[in-house]
């Protein structure tokens, strides 16, 4: 039996998953550019404004040759079909705020800071969340279980710029181990690409919003697959708590996190909006704030459908990992 | 009623009545004299950067959260209602689509999005209008979820073929006989959205993208402190938040205690 599993995986098919997947894509971000599309069609704000500065109006005649330059006055239809074909050749327009320069070099430039952000709050979320939420399972009912418990639901109701803005009053203000913000030390001659004493603080800040509920996934997976058959029976073959722990139970329970994780992504990324603006840490996030506060339409336009993008491919990227490490997924149904 | 709950019940019941009754009887007055003055016994939580009482601040800016929280929840709830309604009703074509709409939408980062909205709505909505938008538009897709699943349940009852049977049109059926069946599932996940929306118009606030700045909210009073922090006003960080935890987590832990109570099923599809 066992062999008939393994001798079934097929690569091809979790290849086909992926090309499903990613024919997929293309629909899913039309769906967003046109509903991104849709709502700037529908709001007040004029797109004629929103290229001239914030005081200053537009005498009516220049107003109507600006529109006619970016073929405003052009029916809806039109303006998005051009719109998309620009997406496609991958010009999602020009940014006021910062001067003309074309919106996807500066998010290109500021991909890379956020991308270290995140990766840090996940890798804290999940290394933390793990040793926490099984801790707390291991002593359950313990004053372990009831710390583990307790923070989760601080956090759940907490909101994570005040934890940042304590953080930064304890750790940076009161007794100056840690920076406050920014990503680098700005009296550093040769600054490095990423300061980890600078990253801790967001970084800390991120994951303290996402925390709670992969720690209570942990603590509730582990206390229910304790009951299952095959724990029980390394239990009972006289093997140590913590090597069934460890080698038998949570190997099995963990693997739908990964699922989980895919569809938190999206919470992270917008979580650095908040994280990155408290710290000043130059990402994609305080751009997109700055780009908001202005009210730079095509920047905060593309910001969006570039979160949505990251969002789509990292559900795809967990669900193909779970199909790696999971060859009961693979299996059609029995 | 179990201790938690309980226990939640007299904190929110003291902070909506402190909403109440408390900018009446402690109005907040710039005093320059009390700059950034530090919590004493006339002042217990300090005074901020115009040397307005914080205690006072906290209590008005409660007051607005809670309003615009509570609003913001209603409006998401209308949406997902209708949204639901329309894929539970219509059935067929109407469901699945409705069904990817609402899957695309959750997949969704719903700040980045709730930011569009406040930025694309806020010349004619003002910041209060916007944010209840914003935070309607990003926050339906759990309850259209719960309607439509109720919906499905609702319609093989016999007392809706009753119904049909007795000539009901589409609307009588859906106001007379679907709806008040809808309603305690409706108020319950109204009350669990409550907490998101504090969270978020704090958020939001706090960007400087909510409510206008002379207002007086909670994610307005963060705002201010992200700079009196360095004046070594850790009040004004400090109570604020306090305040909007001490709401969120008595308002959610109220809700999950009505969810137990009236929709045991539902335990995974809304959490706070």
């Amino acid at each position: 039996m066992l062999r008939r599993t393994r001798g079934g995986r097929s690569p091809s098919s979790t290849w086909a998953m992926i090309g499903r997947r990613l024919l997929a894509l293309p629909v899913v971000l039309l769906a967003v550019a046109a509903f991104t599309f849709f709502l700037a069609r529908v709001s007040p704000r004029d797109p004629v404004q929103s290229y001239a500065t914030v005081q200053s109006t537009v005498r009516q005649q220049t107003a109507e040759e600006i529109a006619a330059a970016w073929g405003l006055n052009e029916p809806p239809h039109r303006q998005f079909l051009s719109w998309l074909g620009n997406l496609l050749r991958g010009d999602l327009g020009n940014s006021r705020l910062l001067g003309g320069q074309p919106v996807l070099d500066e998010i290109g430039a500021r991909l890379l800071p956020s991308a270290v952000l995140v990766g840090a709050a996940l890798l804290l979320v999940l290394v933390g969340g793990l040793l926490a939420g099984t801790a707390a399972a291991a002593f359950r009912d313990t004053w372990v279980d009831r710390a583990v418990r307790t923070l989760c639901y601080v956090n759940l109701a907490a909101p994570s710029f005040w934890i940042g803005l304590l953080m930064i009053w304890v750790f940076a203000i009161q007794l100056g181990w840690l920076p406050p913000g920014g990503m680098t030390d700005p009296r550093a001659v040769d600054p490095p690409l990423v300061d980890l004493r600078h990253l801790i603080l967001p970084a800390l800040t991120l994951a303290a919003a996402q925390h709670a509920w992969f720690t209570l996934y942990v603590r509730n997976t582990v206390l229910s697959v304790r009951q299952d058959d095959y724990v029980r029976f390394a239990e009972a073959s006289g093997l140590g708590r913590g090597t069934v722990l460890f080698r038998h139970a949570l190997p099995n329970a963990l693997l739908p996190f990964l699922t989980l994780t895919g569809a938190h992504l999206a919470e992270l990324i917008g979580g650095t909006v908040l994280a990155e603006t408290i710290f000043g840490w130059p990402g994609v996030g305080q751009l997109a704030v700055q780009a908001a506060l202005a009210a730079d339409l095509p920047l905060l336009l593309a910001i969006t459908l570039a979160g949505s993008v990251l969002v789509v491919l990292g559900n795809l990227t967990a669900d193909v990992s779970y199909r790696i490490a999971d060859p009961r997924v693979r299996e059609p149904a029995l | 009623m179990p201790v938690g709950a309980a226990v939640a019940a007299g904190v929110l019941a003291v902070l909506v009545l402190g909403a109440l009754i408390g900018p009446v009887l402690r109005p907040a007055r710039v005093d320059l004299d009390r700059v950034y003055a530090a919590p004493s016994l006339a002042h217990p939580m300090g005074a901020d950067g115009s040397g307005r009482d914080l205690l006072a601040m906290v209590l008005s800016a409660m007051r607005v959260s809670l309003v615009i929280s509570v609003l913001a929840a209603a409006v998401a709830v209308a949406v997902g209602v209708t949204i639901g309604a329309v894929a539970g009703i219509l059935g067929r074509w109407a469901d699945a689509l409705t069904m990817r709409f609402i899957d695309f939408m959750a997949s969704q980062n719903h700040f980045l999005f709730a930011i569009l909205l406040v930025v694309l709505f806020r010349p004619v909505l003002g910041g209060q209008g916007a944010v209840l938008l914003s935070v309607g538009l990003t926050h339906w897709t759990t309850v259209a979820r719960i309607i439509r699943s109720e919906l499905l349940s609702l319609r093989t009852r016999p007392f809706i073929a009753a119904a049909i049977g007795g000539g009901a049109g589409r609307w009588r059926l859906f106001r007379r006989h679907l709806l008040p069946h809808l309603a305690p599932a409706t108020i319950t996940a109204m009350i669990l959205l409550v907490p998101h929306a504090i969270f978020h118009e704090s958020g939001l606030s706090f960007l400087g993208l909510g409510l206008p700045a002379h207002r007086a909210s909670l994610g307005n009073m963060l705002a201010d402190s992200q700079h009196a922090i360095y004046a070594g006003a850790w009040w004004t960080v400090l109570y604020p938040g306090l305040v909007i935890f001490a709401l969120a987590a008595s308002v959610g832990t109220l809700g999950e205690w009505l969810r137990d109570r009236t929709q045991p099923r539902w335990r995974s599809e809304l959490q706070l």
